[in-house]
């Protein structure tokens, strides 16, 4: 293929690939990028070593690169940028690109790749990164002529933080690094095809606010599309709950988009949902889902799921429309400009809900809480997993805290009992439910912001699979906090193969585990331990009150398990509420093959 | 407010306008084994040099559900312009392009060679023991033809895929007008 036509657009220079990138990068705004230099990315490493023109983060992994870029994302509403070599410096950040495909987070990931008269020839750390990395992001590219490359710098930006957010890979054969090559502004690059609906269709708009102000039974359903479109869709989101009065309910993804601590808030939806957010999922008549994707984990069985709603269903993607679940009104846009439409129709109309259908809903769902779900009791002296996240939360509450978890009960947990009253406070792998993701992640967002806590709600499994990011938080001082909730076993493994394989723990148990005092302090941190429930508090203090990162070893009883839970193959009605609940309980054929 | 299940599977000829970029077709191929969608055929090639775009015709089936969520699918990929489903769009042609070699001798070679006329296939290479058909038409009609040539002898068959565009004077995906031609 010829290099794209840029001859009638002035370039601000001529400089060489790995000038062009840097000058990319700037105008960009980047801050900072994630990475791990090798023989492909030598010229940008020297190029950034020269100008010092953005601060470098070096990772041990690059997995924890990419993590790392999306907890800095996350946090911050930003782009965060990868830079790796190529071969196995990109095969490693397969998994975290997957993780930001699967959560929509913009990331960057600068790839090195062989020369390109080299492609092809399996040369010295060469692998087809633009074909391995094709199903895992939301685009890439592979730059064969460096004419081509400000555009492609500048487009990948645009791609990665436009529609519905994404990585993206940018694969750079080591020549183009060398060879001259033009420059061309962010405001001068070349127009690109993709084009994304940010406005919901008028007619839609209106019949959807008409559907809302007439429900008896409404709830909103929101997700991860609200904290993504930016802060002011979660506070358009709570706008609009607050003037209906309805109730509402966030996915995993979507915690913060609506504070915690509000009355209309029923929790957390789904398999490890809140009794009452469930229900009153079921029996809706009116259900508006805003920047969510009826995940599997939150519809359980689709033919029994919200069975009498009329669903509304707004998404920027056209492709979440109608994958999993009929919608009865699909309004395609951005979630903050549509929830700004509808209000602006809501009091354009005069709207009104319909008073007395509402208490009489809030009446079912209140008997529906009553059931306290979520209750535990702290009993003896061994420490509940539950209550120590709870504790957290409650220590932590005068703060402005970030956090982030790794994969399993832990993160259920947490999600469960710590509230958030912001968004892009929370950061968890949803998705692609990746085990050690909270460490790298939490890393980022410290990079993004030194001076607010964040914190790692682990587990102890969990922790072992990037723990070598410990030397990048020593090296760059990052005070992260690895509240590393311990049972010992892979706990959510350990769960289910109680309730479904007949308590037969197959390499579940996480044997061999570190002294963790001993490895924080083997690189330069603080650890700290909590045996009973009399340390808990002690611990979290200390933990939260120093200025160095601190591995905090939360001993808590082994044989909890996380309820309540929707079991795989079964409905929203169908939870178990606790251990007791269990023995009634036999999972189905086909409920035995989800995962 | 039900899902899809128990409604019917239908083909549907889907015409894709792309950028001509290295891994295009990968990226629309990749999309359909890794989300499970079946291709009964696919063609491509360059139709608009002066853009630089492709344009790709697929032929696949899936419920209504299932065509729609592949509409919407290749409609997200960053190099495509233009996704249209000819089948619900209105009447449209649908064409493709045969070639039929038959190996035979006797009365079966006469039989074929009539054959082949009464089809509008011209003979486009020949031996004295054999025949190379070419031969454009539905995809029905050339089924149809090749099922008789079976009969016949031994054959060898290449087909180009199915190609369509819509009837009428409405260009869903015009060519931009290159002056410099």
């Amino acid at each position: 293929m010829p290099a794209r036509k840029s001859q009638t657009r002035k370039s601000v220079a001529q400089m060489t690939g790995a000038a062009v990138i840097l000058k990319a990068l700037q105008d960009q705004d980047v801050d900072v990028v994630f990475g791990y230099p090798g023989g492909a990315v030598l010229p940008i490493y020297d190029e950034l070593f020269k100008t010092n023109a953005v601060r470098h983060i070096l990772v041990r992994h690059e997995q924890a690169a990419v993590h790392a870029a999306e907890g800095y994302a996350r946090s911050t509403g930003k782009t965060g940028v990868v830079l790796v070599t190529s071969g196995p410096g990109a095969t490693n950040a397969v998994t975290g690109l997957t993780d930001a495909l699967m959560d929509s987070i913009p990331v960057v990931c600068l790839t090195g790749q062989v020369p390109t008269h080299l492609i092809g020839n399996d040369a010295f750390q060469e692998a087809d990164t633009t074909g391995i990395t094709r199903p895992c992001t939301k685009h890439n590219y592979l730059v064969k002529h460096s004419e081509d490359l400000a555009d492609v710098m500048h487009e990948a930006f645009y791609v990665a933080a436009n529609g519905r957010p994404g990585p993206v890979v940018i694969d750079l054969p080591k020549d183009i690094l060398f060879a001259d090559a033009p420059y061309f502004s962010p405001k001068n690059v070349r127009p690109c095809a993709y084009k994304p609906q940010v406005k919901g269709d008028r007619g839609s708009l209106e019949r959807a606010v008409e559907l809302i102000a007439n429900a008896k039974r409404p709830i909103f359903y929101g997700g991860g599309g609200l904290i993504n479109s930016g802060p002011r869709a979660s506070e358009l989101f709570t706008e609009f709950v607050r003037l209906t009065g309805y109730p509402a309910t966030l996915t995993l993804m979507g915690l913060g988009a609506l504070p915690a601590s509000d009355r209309h808030f029923l929790g957390m939806l789904g398999m490890h949902g809140t009794y009452e957010a469930n229900l009153a999922m079921h029996n809706a008549d009116v259900m508006v889902n805003i920047g969510a994707r009826f995940d599997d984990r939150v519809t359980g069985r689709l033919d029994a799921f919200s069975p009498k709603a009329a669903k509304i269903h707004v998404d920027i993607d056209p492709s979440s429309i109608n994958k999993n679940v009929y919608v009865d009104l699909p309004i395609i846009g951005d979630a903050e400009t549509v929830l700004e439409e509808m209000l602006q129709i809501w009091k354009e109309k005069g709207c009104r809900t319909d008073g007395a259908a509402l208490a009489e809903w809030w009446d079912h769902i209140d008997v529906w809480r009553d059931r306290k779900c979520l209750s535990f009791t702290q009993k003896e002296k061994i420490i509940k997993p539950q209550y120590a996240i709870k504790r957290l939360f409650e220590m932590t509450r005068d703060r402005d805290v970030y956090i982030t978890t790794e994969v399993g009960q832990h993160q259920m947990w947490a999600a469960q009992y710590f509230g958030f009253e912001e968004p892009h406070r929370w950061m968890t792998s949803g998705g692609l439910g990746t085990m050690g993701y909270g460490l790298p992640s939490a890393m980022g967002a410290q990079a993004a912001d030194p001076g607010s806590p964040v914190i790692d709600i682990a587990g102890e499994a969990s922790f072992l699979m990037n723990m070598q990011e410990l030397s990048t938080i020593s090296q760059y001082k990052l005070p992260v906090k690895a509240f590393i909730v311990n049972n010992q076993w892979m706990g959510m493994v350990r769960q289910w193969q109680e309730l479904i394989h007949g308590g037969r723990y197959s390499e579940s148990y996480t044997d061999s585990l570190p002294d963790f005092i001993g490895l924080a302090e083997a690189f330069g941190g603080v650890g700290l331990i909590a045996e009973c429930v009399d340390d808990l508090d002690r611990v979290i203090n200390e933990m939260i009150n120093t200025d160095n990162f601190v591995l905090a070893d939360i001993r808590v009883a082994q044989e909890e398990n996380c309820f309540p839970m929707i079991p795989s193959g079964a409905a929203h009605y169908e939870m178990l509420m606790g251990p007791e609940d269990r023995a009634g309980h036999k999972t189905s054929d086909q409920g035995l093959v989800l995962v | 407010m039900s899902s899809d299940n128990g409604q019917s599977e239908c083909p549907h000829i889907i015409a894709v306008l792309v950028d001509n970029e290295p891994g295009v077709l990968a990226r629309v191929i990749g999309l359909f084994s890794g989300r499970g969608y079946n291709i009964e055929s696919l063609t491509v090639s360059e139709v608009d040099v002066a853009r630089g775009l492709s344009r790709i015709t697929v032929v696949t089936s899936g419920t209504e559900m299932v065509i729609e969520q592949i509409k919407a699918q290749l409609g997200r990929l960053v190099p495509v312009h233009d996704v249209h489903d000819l089948t619900i769009e209105g009447p449209h042609l649908e064409r493709e392009l045969a070639l039929i070699k038959i190996k035979n001798s006797g009365d079966s070679r006469i039989e074929a060679l009539r054959l082949a006329d009464m089809f509008r296939a011209r003979a486009i290479d020949s031996t004295l023991e054999s025949f190379v058909f070419e031969l454009t038409g539905s995809p029905r009609k050339i089924n149809a033809f090749i099922d008789l040539m079976v009969a016949l002898g031994e054959i060898e068959v290449c087909r180009g895929g199915v190609v369509s565009i819509a009837r009428g004077a409405k260009l869903d995906m015009p060519m931009s007008v290159d002056v410099s031609r």
